[in-house]
C-alpha cells in the first residue's frame, strides 16, 4: 500500500515505519546481540556436555544468566528453569502443578483477560476434570480481591493471575493476590511476560511461588524465557511435561538454547540497571501522547486503569471510528487494534469486552507500545497523524454525525449481520 | 492485511461522502449493519421524480477499508442509473472489482442491502407522498 491521506509531516530523525507495538514484541538491543553473538560461533558448546572446555564454557554462561533473570526478580539462581518462552513456561506451570497436586485438590482460579496461553491451558485441563473459576475484572481492568477470596475453596491448588495485561497494559495487585494465596496455602503464579523488566517484579515481597517470563518483549531474543519455580516457604514442585535428558533439574528436557539463554541474561541486566529512568522515560512518552489525543478529540476513551498502568502502555478507543480503518490510515506506524476486523475470528478483543465496553468501542481501540527505542519526534509525528486520520475518518462517519445531532444510538433499531 | 489498490484509492479518495436532506420525499435514505459488528454504511439517493433516475447518491460508512471502498464504490455505480437498474448491482460485482478477500466479502454484501434499504426508503416515502398528492388534489 503506498498512497496515505494525511499531509502530517515526518521530522527530521524519525524514519519511516515507526516501530510502537512493543507489547508484541521487542527490537533486540544491540548490547544483547552482542553478548549472545559468541555462542551463535566460537561458543557453541552444549551446556550439558561435562567433560570438555566447549561444554564447560556453555555451562557458564548459561549459569550467569541464571543469575542475571534471578537477581532481576529477586530469585535465587536454582529457582530458574529456562524454556522456549511465556506460552511454555505458562504451560508448565499450570499443567505442571495441576499434575503434581491433583491428589489435593482439582481447583484452579484464573481470571477472564488472561493471555491465551493460561486461558487455554486452563480449558485444556477443565477436559481432564479439574474445576476452573475465571475471575471477572472490573471496570479499570483490575481484579476484584474479595472475588478471589471467595473462590478459594478447599480444593484449589492454584491462583494464576497476570502481572501486567498484553493489550491495557493494567498491573493486577499481585502482592496482595500473593499474599491472600499464602495465608489460604495455594500455590500462586503470575504470567508477568510484560512486567518484568519494565516495573518492580519482586518473587519474595510480592509473595509469588511461580513466575513466567520471555526474552522478546525485554529486548532480548525470541524463542526464549523462563520459568522461576520457588525452592523455599513454600517449595513448589511441578511435574515436567517435556521429557528426555533431564535437563533443568528434570522439569524440562531438552539441550538448552545457550545463545538465546545469554541474550535473555543480558536483557535482564540491561532492564534492572535501567528500569528506573526507562520508566520515567516511557510514561513521559505515553503522557504526551495521551494529551495530545485528548486535546484534538473528542470522543475518545482510555481502556483500562491508568493508575495501575504499565509505564509504556496506552490503549484508547477512538469512538465511531473503526479499528481497522483507522490502521490502514496510519500505516507507516506499527501498533495493534482490538478491532474484530483485525483478527482471524472477527470477534473484538476479549480482553475490552470484559471490560464491559460494548463491542462498538472495542472495535475502535488502538493499542500504543512504546519501548525503549521510540523517540519524542516519533510521538509526535504518531500523535499529529492519528489526530488527522481520526478527523478524516469521522468526516466519514455516520455514527459521529448522529452523535453530533444529538441523537441517542442506543435507541436505534440496528440490524446486526 | 494488503488492500487492493483500488480498496486504498476508495479509502483515501472517498467519492460521494456526505449527507442529503432525509425529509426530502425525493431521498431515499438506507441505513445497514450495527456499531456493535463494526460495520454501518448509510447510503441516501435522491431520485428524480419525473425520471427515475438517480442524481445524486450520498454516503457515510463506519467500518473497516473495505467497508468504506464498498459503500464509495456503490454510490459511484448507482449515480445516474434508474432505479430499478441500479437493484440489479449484485455484492459479487463489487468483490470482483474491489478484489476483496473472502473475510471481506460482508462488506459488499452490507453495500448491496445499503443499496435496497435506500431504494426501499425511497418507494415506500414516494407511494406514501403520492397518496398524500392524491388527497390534496381530491380535496
Amino acid at each position: 500500500m503506498s498512497t496515505v491521506l494525511s499531509n502530517v509531516e515526518v521530522p527530521a530523525g524519525v524514519s519511516l515505519p515507526i516501530y510502537m507495538d512493543n507489547h508484541a514484541t521487542s527490537p533486540l538491543d544491540p548490547r544483547v546481540l552482542e553478548a549472545m553473538m559468541p555462542f551463535f560461533t566460537t561458543k557453541f558448546g552444549n551446556a550439558a556436555s561435562r567433560n570438555h572446555s566447549f561444554g564447560w564454557e556453555a555451562e557458564q554462561a548459561v549459569e550467569t544468566a541464571r543469575e542475571q533473570i534471578a537477581k532481576l526478580i529477586g530469585a535465587t539462581a536454582k529457582e530458574i528453569i529456562f524454556t522456549s518462552g511465556a506460552t511454555e513456561s505458562n504451560n508448565l506451570a499450570i499443567k505442571g502443578i495441576a499434575e503434581m497436586y491433583h491428589e489435593r485438590g482439582n481447583h484452579i482460579i484464573t481470571q477472564v483477560t488472561e493471555h491465551k496461553a493460561v486461558l487455554d491451558t486452563c480449558k485444556r485441563l477443565e477436559k481432564y476434570g479439574y474445576r476452573v473459576t475465571y475471575l471477572p475484572v472490573k471496570a479499570d481492568g483490575l481484579i476484584d480481591l474479595e472475588d478471589l477470596k471467595r473462590a478459594i475453596d478447599d480444593k484449589t491448588i492454584l491462583v494464576s493471575i497476570m502481572a501486567a495485561n498484553n493489550e491495557i497494559g493494567v498491573v493486577q495487585p499481585i502482592r496482595e493476590i500473593g499474599k491472600i494465596c499464602h495465608e489460604k496455602g495455594v500455590i500462586f503464579h503470575t504470567d508477568a511476560v510484560q512486567a518484568v523488566g519494565k516495573i518492580p517484579v519482586n518473587v519474595i515481597a510480592d509473595n509469588i511461588d511461580v513466575l513466567s517470563l520471555s526474552g522478546h518483549k525485554i529486548y532480548g531474543p525470541k524463542g526464549v524465557g523462563a520459568l522461576y519455580v520457588r525452592r523455599r516457604n513454600p517449595r513448589v514442585q511441578i511435574a515436567a511435561q517435556i521429557d528426555g535428558g533431564g535437563h533443568e533439574r528434570g522439569m524440562r528436557s531438552g539441550t538448552l538454547n545457550v545463545p538465546g539463554i545469554v541474550g535473555l541474561g543480558k536483557a535482564c541486566e540491561i532492564a534492572l540497571a535501567e528500569m528506573d529512568s526507562e520508566a520515567a522515560y516511557l510514561r513521559g512518552l505515553r503522557d504526551r501522547l495521551k494529551a495530545m489525543l485528548e486535546a484534538e478529540l473528542d470522543y475518545i476513551h482510555v481502556n483500562g486503569s491508568m493508575e495501575h498502568r504499565l509505564p509504556g502502555n496506552l490503549n484508547v478507543s477512538f469512538v465511531y471510528v473503526e479499528g481497522e480503518s483507522l490502521l490502514m490510515g496510519i500505516n507507516d506506524v506499527a501498533v495493534s487494534s482490538g478491532s474484530a476486523c483485525t483478527s482471524a475470528t472477527l470477534e473484538p478483543s476479549y480482553v475490552l469486552k470484559a471490560l464491559g465496553l460494548g463491542d462498538d468501542v472495542a472495535h475502535s481501540s488502538i493499542r500504543f507500545g512504546l519501548g525503549r527505542f521510540n523517540t519524542q519526534a516519533e510521538v509526535d509525528y504518531v500523535g499529529a497523524k492519528v489526530i488527522d486520520i481520526v478527523k478524516h475518518l469521522r468526516e466519514l462517519s455516520p455514527l459521529y454525525e448522529m452523535v453530533k445531532e444529538g441523537i441517542d444510538l442506543t435507541k436505534i433499531e440496528w440490524q446486526a449481520h | 492485511m494488503a488492500y487492493s489498490e483500488k480498496v486504498v484509492d476508495h479509502y483515501n479518495n472517498p467519492r460521494n461522502v456526505g449527507t442529503l436532506d432525509k425529509g426530502s420525499t425525493e431521498v431515499g435514505t438506507g441505513l445497514v449493519g450495527a456499531p456493535e459488528c463494526g460495520d454501518v454504511m448509510r447510503l441516501q439517493i435522491r431520485v428524480n421524480p419525473e425520471t427515475q433516475v438517480i442524481e445524486e447518491a450520498k454516503f457515510k460508512t463506519f467500518g473497516c477499508g473495505s467497508a468504506i471502498a464498498s459503500s464509495s464504490l456503490a454510490t459511484e455505480w448507482i449515480k445516474g442509473r434508474k432505479v430499478e437498474e441500479a437493484l440489479t448491482i449484485k455484492n459479487t460485482d463489487i468483490v470482483k472489482e474491489l478484489s476483496l478477500p473472502p473475510v471481506k466479502i460482508h462488506c459488499s454484501v452490507l453495500a448491496e442491502d445499503a443499496i435496497r434499504a435506500a431504494i426501499g426508503d425511497w418507494k415506500k416515502k414516494n407511494g406514501v407522498a403520492e397518496t398524500a398528492e392524491t388527497v390534496a388534489v381530491a380535496k
